[in-house]
């Protein structure tokens, strides 16, 4: 199974992948530093268990630091009878208390002291191995880590380094994101026919299955890879930081990313986008943002599309943008058809200022480091 | 079905953290699941069993703090209980309010031995 996103082992497919499932990462590590490398995706997860009794005695060996082994047994003690879904109390190290109610499926979990050893320096003194077989209760091995760190982040740590790459070259990366068969990929051509002789643009499609979004986006003229997720139901920023090198965007850019058609999961995973696109087709309910109210909440703006077809439904397009702003104070609203090019150039205008804010922020970063650079060449020429 | 992903994303700090303390098992893992994340307690704990299996957290026992939602009300100007993320406000019923506790989805600490 994928260790980022949990599909299906060797279900992800990017197009023109290598087929042995060797690939390239980039890292980033906590000082910053970046490097690339190969490898297979195999992981193997060599951990010997031991045979952990559920009750009773049991018998195992310690290899201690000296090199001298013993094997003994011991009994767990204490009541292997627990009492299912108890309230209790825990004090943190900090000082700071919470109460929770929790369910024991393995009553032994909890229950026995760990005994501890005494060793003398021959490694011969040691009270597990005695006739009497004791223990010295009370001292547990066990030991509390403190981790507190965010579960996506390994996945936002990817968003992060795709988002900082884009920012360098000035590109502008959009995720839209929607139900299956709201008009995504025939709004991405009408976009794209309109945007390619301004514009570079390159594309990256998600789908469970087929490349045919891919090459629909292809007879426009442009580049765009297809990532087929397998079992997954969303792309997350691993697949992108792949789909990037392999497209390698121009400066100056616009990356468009077609995530999955679901309007649950993608909402929590950050491609590095600038924006989430979220599209709601007029042939939907309007009550859409309310059921779903992560991804309305997570977008940056919604497209109402098909709104042609508002003539032929019972479809109240200020009651949609009135519940997608229930859940999203702040969206930005463009009512459009993708068919009949309605609405399009507001649309088209947004995404166009966007392409200029992101050059203007790449050649302020620019200017900022050259202007760095002429003064460490002043502060030299003065030594 | 996010939460097999979110479970993974657990297992791969746990596992990092079991292995760089030098660990020959992990006994417990201790989550934070805001009241208003997008995460069924439920869900994570069934994927949880599915993914440690094998792992060096296989059989692992899986306490969920539950962190209630709160949230900063704009017409009230002051802090109020949420149940719901999109929820209105329990004292004006308005629905301009800000998600400010209860989003988290931390894994806290675990147990090693």
């Amino acid at each position: 199974m994928c260790t980022v996103c949990g599909c299906g082992a060797g279900e992800t497919k990017i197009e023109g992948g290598a087929p042995d499932n060797s690939h390239e990462h980039t890292h980033v590590h906590a000082d910053g530093t970046v490097h690339t490398h190969s490898h297979g995706h195999e992981h193997d997860h060599a951990h010997s268990h031991d045979g952990a009794a559920l009750a009773g005695a049991h018998a195992h060996s310690h290899t201690h630091a000296d090199g001298t082994v013993h094997v003994h047994e011991h009994v767990h003690q204490g009541d292997h009878g627990h009492v299912h879904g108890h309230q209790h109390e825990h004090v943190h190290a900090d000082g700071s208390t919470h109460s929770h109610a929790h369910e024991h499926p393995h009553g032994h979990e909890h229950a026995h002291d760990h005994h501890h050893h005494e060793h003398g320096i021959a490694g011969d003194l040691d009270y597990g191995t005695g006739p009497a077989r004791a223990h010295v209760p009370g001292m547990s091995q066990a030991r509390m880590v403190q981790i507190e760190q965010d579960i996506l982040a390994k996945n936002n740590a990817y968003a992060d380094a795709n988002r900082a790459w884009f920012d360098e070259r000035g590109i502008f990366a959009l995720n839209l994101v929607s139900s299956p068969g709201s008009g995504k990929t025939t709004l991405l051509c009408k976009t794209i026919e309109v945007l390619k002789d301004k514009v570079a643009i390159s594309v990256v499609e998600g789908d469970q299955q087929t490349s045919n979004d891919a090459e629909r986006i292809r007879a426009t003229g442009v580049p765009a890879l297809q990532i087929n997720t397998g079992k997954g139901c969303h792309l997350d920023g691993h697949m992108v930081g792949h789909a990037m090198q392999r497209l390698q965007p121009a400066d100056d850019s616009l990356f468009l990313i077609e995530n999955v058609g679901n309007l649950v999961c993608p909402a929590a995973f950050d491609l590095g986008e600038h924006h989430k696109v979220a599209i709601l087709s007029v042939t939907e309910g309007e009550d859409k943002p309310l059921k779903y109210p992560d991804m309305f909440a997570a977008a940056d703006v919604m497209l109402l599309n098909k709104c042609d077809l508002l003539p032929y439904l019972e479809f109240d397009a200020d009651l949609a943008e009135a519940n997608a702003r229930r859940v999203n104070p702040d969206l930005t609203v463009f009512r459009v058809s993708a068919t009949s090019g309605d609405g399009l150039s507001a649309w088209l205008d947004w995404i166009e200022a966007g392409l200029e804010a992101q050059r203007a922020k790449r050649s302020e970063t620019v200017d900022a480091l050259k202007a760095r650079i002429a003064e460490l060449e002043r502060q030299l020429a003065a030594k | 079905m996010h939460e097999m992903s979110l479970a993974e994303g657990v297992l791969q700090l746990v596992e990092d953290t079991a292995r760089r303390e030098g660990a020959r098992r992990v006994k417990l893992v201790v989550l934070e699941i805001g009241r208003l994340s997008s995460v069924e307690p439920e869900a994570i704990r069934f994927c949880f069993e599915a993914v440690t299996h094998g792992s060096i957290a296989q059989g692992a026992a899986l306490d969920i703090v539950d962190v209630p939602g709160a949230g900063w009300c704009l017409p009230c100007a002051q802090t109020v209980a949420m149940s719901e993320r999109y929820g209105a406000c329990p004292t004006c019923g308005s629905h301009q309010v800000q998600p400010t506790g209860g989003t988290e989805m931390r894994v806290k600490e675990i147990e090693i031995e």
